[in-house]
């Protein structure tokens, strides 16, 4: 604050304070507030409003675990599903499945990112970094739904992805490539990529390539280098990385829209067709607020695991 | 246990660059040997290639006489101190010491042991875990050493690791990593650019210029018979003049310049005939109202006196303006003379040296 008030004088300052108040109040707090009080309160019609109907209540929140069915679970990268010996409520499975494959989604995009930044940060000739950063850069200027969309094109029953297959004689028949939650999880992993490879990326850059080397000059190998120096290092942007890859793949639904089928679905779409399709914005505010919270719980339990403090994420 | 390390015809070419020309230098099991040289003659590169971190463009290098190419950084006999340290920020002072055994697959117990041992050996005790951001510069010097110890090396290489430190420190830690050399018995190749400290540590020196070595000898021969122009105005000061050989004589020449014609002793590689420059330094130097007889004399006026404690700088410069310096010591054996008073500067022909240019970066300095 006294550095803000130093460097920009008092008028700026405070129209930066009241603009950054303005928007996090009116914009973000306030819809958020409205939002929540609605999820306890029933979707009524218009005349039950304000009448003795109107009572606050958990009912949104429960529907969630009502209409219990025979759960078809889909493990990490198998092609069907299979038939789980209980039953289980409809929307849970959804909820579950949506965690589950967010966290795949979050695992291996850490899995593809680290080596890459790994190599822009340290291997590559620095004079080639700004080049090959454009060339990823790119791709993230069309905007997500189209990126989302292309895939769908490419994966498509008879798109060009099949028929490229089966002309070169690769498979017989076109494979359905849409279904269940792989498509997801790829089409995840492609959107929000740049979401896990910036931040490890300006973390291992941060690291003094003296200590590589002073790990390898005292015996270590790559693998060692990599365990107790680099990746230590660079856990604050490994540590965003995945709460910010995770979140956005909870909460995406353009995504699942365009890539998952209508065995593999999505918590947002719920939220989406209880808001939009039924107009009933009680229930599904209180679904949103069952995935933010469980979202958040479960990034604050992983920074628990993995010992990463918040402090560490916002540096 | 410590080893040789055998530089041969060792080159290294950045690109067009060549930051290390045909190095050829021995060091010997146990040896104290320092590179000395400006910033930016190579220092670092030589260091880097016996450590393994870069490959000779050409050239062997041998440690304990086993050809170290194609042996990469971690399996070489050899442990670096790096000129920022690069202690690791997050592990305690003892995990920073023992890093190398974790390496080896010691045990905890043993890793703990040995790093208490070594902070003894460095005399930093009870520091074991604390972390890395709670020492002092001079503390996390000795980390930095223990820590290269703990694998037990064959050859210590350390770039500049005093340079962070302020003088009182610097001095205090020569004596002590000299001593540690000595109980160790660990061959130690040390880079500086500071002259005082590879003259006071070392038990050999080799002078550096443009990625050449200049000259390898004791300290001693570094100072007293340095063998170009370069090693004797880097190490120490000179009083410098530019002229000719007309004879020689033995070991002697007879020197023209445009303050006179001097008798010198003259150094390697300088033929008659040959435009060179003679080299005095300000302690064998010495100012008197009357000329030497039959002696090296220029006539001089005294600019200024300027008091070092346990020295006395008398400044003065010659007809043409050239600048003098003849030091004494503060015993009260030499009457000053006074400022802008007429004097003689005399030397004598066995502390007078005709040198070649070779080596320096602007042969045209003092013209
Ligand atoms: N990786 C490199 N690429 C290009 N030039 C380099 C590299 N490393 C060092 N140099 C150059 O080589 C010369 C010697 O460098 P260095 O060995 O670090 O000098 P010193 O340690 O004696 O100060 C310098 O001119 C430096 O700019
Ligand atoms: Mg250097």
């Amino acid at each position: 604050m006294k550095e803000l008030l130093r460097r920009y004088g008092h008028t700026l300052t405070w129209i930066f304070v009241a603009l950054t108040a303005f928007w996090l109040l009116v914009l973000v707090i306030l819809p958020q507030l409205y939002l929540l009080e609605e999820s306890f309160r029933l979707y009524l019609p218009l005349a039950d409003i304000g009448g003795p109907k109107d009572v606050y209540t958990l009912a949104n929140y429960r529907s969630a675990f009502e209409q219990p069915t025979e759960w078809k679970f889909w493990l990490p990268f198998a092609w069907k599903p299979i038939i789980l010996p209980f039953e289980a409520p409809i929307r849970m499975q959804v909820f579950v499945h949506t965690l589950l494959y967010s966290t795949v989604t979050t695992v291996i995009t850490l899995i593809l990112c680290y080596p890459v930044a790994f190599y822009l940060a340290k291997v590559a000739n620095p004079r080639n970094v700004p080049l090959l950063f454009v060339g990823l850069l790119v791709p993230m200027w069309v905007s997500e739904i189209l990126r989302a969309f292309a895939w769908f094109i490419i994966l498509a029953f008879k798109g060009p992805l099949n028929m490229a297959l089966v002309n070169m004689g690769i498979i017989e028949s076109p494979i359905r490539w849409i279904t269940g939650f792989n498509s997801v999880t790829f089409g995840l992993i492609y959107v929000y990529l740049l979401f896990m490879l910036l931040p490890i990326y300006n973390a291992i850059q941060s690291l003094d390539t003296n200590q590589m080397e002073a790990a390898k000059d005292l015996g270590a190998s790559s693998w060692r280098t990599h365990w107790r120096v680099i990746i230590p290092h660079s856990k604050p942007g490994i540590a965003s990385g995945c709460v910010m890859v995770f979140m956005l793949a909870a909460g995406s639904i353009l995504v699942p829209t365009l890539l998952a089928s209508t065995q593999s679905r999505w918590f947002t779409e719920i939220i989406q067709q209880a808001m939009f399709e039924s107009q009933d914005w009680n229930t599904g505010s209180a679904y949103a607020f069952m995935l933010l919270v469980t979202c958040t719980v479960f990034v604050i339990g992983m920074m628990r695991v993995f010992r990463v403090k918040l402090s560490d994420i916002a540096r | 246990m410590s080893a040789g390390v055998d530089l041969q015809n060792v080159s290294c070419d950045f690109g067009s660059f060549r930051a290390v020309d045909k190095a050829n230098v021995s060091i010997k099991p146990g040896e104290f040997f320092s590179f000395l040289g400006p910033s930016g003659c190579g220092k670092t590169t030589i260091l880097r290639m016996v450590s393994g971190f870069i490959d000779p463009s050409e050239g062997q290098i041998k440690i304990g006489g086993q050809d170290m190419n194609g042996i990469r950084p971690n399996k070489r006999p050899t442990a670096l101190i790096f000129q920022n340290l690069a202690l690791f920020p997050l592990m305690p002072v003892w995990e920073n010491i023992s890093f190398g055994l974790e390496v080896r697959g010691a045990s905890r117990e043993a890793r703990r042991a040995k790093a208490e041992e070594l902070l003894k050996l460095v005399d930093l005790h009870d520091s074991a875990d604390k972390a890395i951001s709670q020492l002092s510069g001079g503390q996390k010097q000795r980390v930095a050493i223990a820590r290269a110890l703990a694998v037990e090396p064959s050859v210590m290489l350390l770039d500049e690791p005093l340079s962070a430190l302020d003088l009182k420190l610097r001095q205090h830690m020569r004596a002590e990593l000299r001593a540690i050399q000595k109980r160790t018995k660990v061959t130690f190749i040390y880079i500086t650019h500071d002259q005082g400290e590879a003259l006071a540590m070392s038990d050999r020196v080799a002078v550096m210029s443009q990625g050449k070595v200049q000259q390898i000898s004791t300290p001693q021969d570094i100072y007293n018979a340095p063998v170009n122009g370069f090693v004797a105005s880097f190490v120490g000061e000179n009083n410098i003049f530019k002229g000719k050989v007309k004879s020689i004589d033995g070991g002697k020449c007879s020197f023209e310049t445009d303050a006179g014609t001097f008798t010198a002793t003259l150094g390697p590689s300088v033929d008659a005939n040959t435009i060179a420059r003679i080299y005095v330094r300000p302690e064998y130097s010495r100012l008197q109202a009357a000329p030497a007889e039959g002696g090296n004399s220029i006539p001089v006026t005294v600019t200024d006196i300027s008091f070092e404690g346990n020295f006395i700088h008398v400044h003065a410069a010659d007809k043409t303006g050239r600048h003098v310096t003849v030091e004494t010591r503060n015993d009260g054996s030499v009457t000053l003379p006074a400022i802008g008073s007429a004097q003689y500067l005399c030397f004598d022909a066995a502390s007078a040296r005709v040198l070649a240019d070779q080596g320096m970066k602007d042969p045209g300095i003092d013209e």
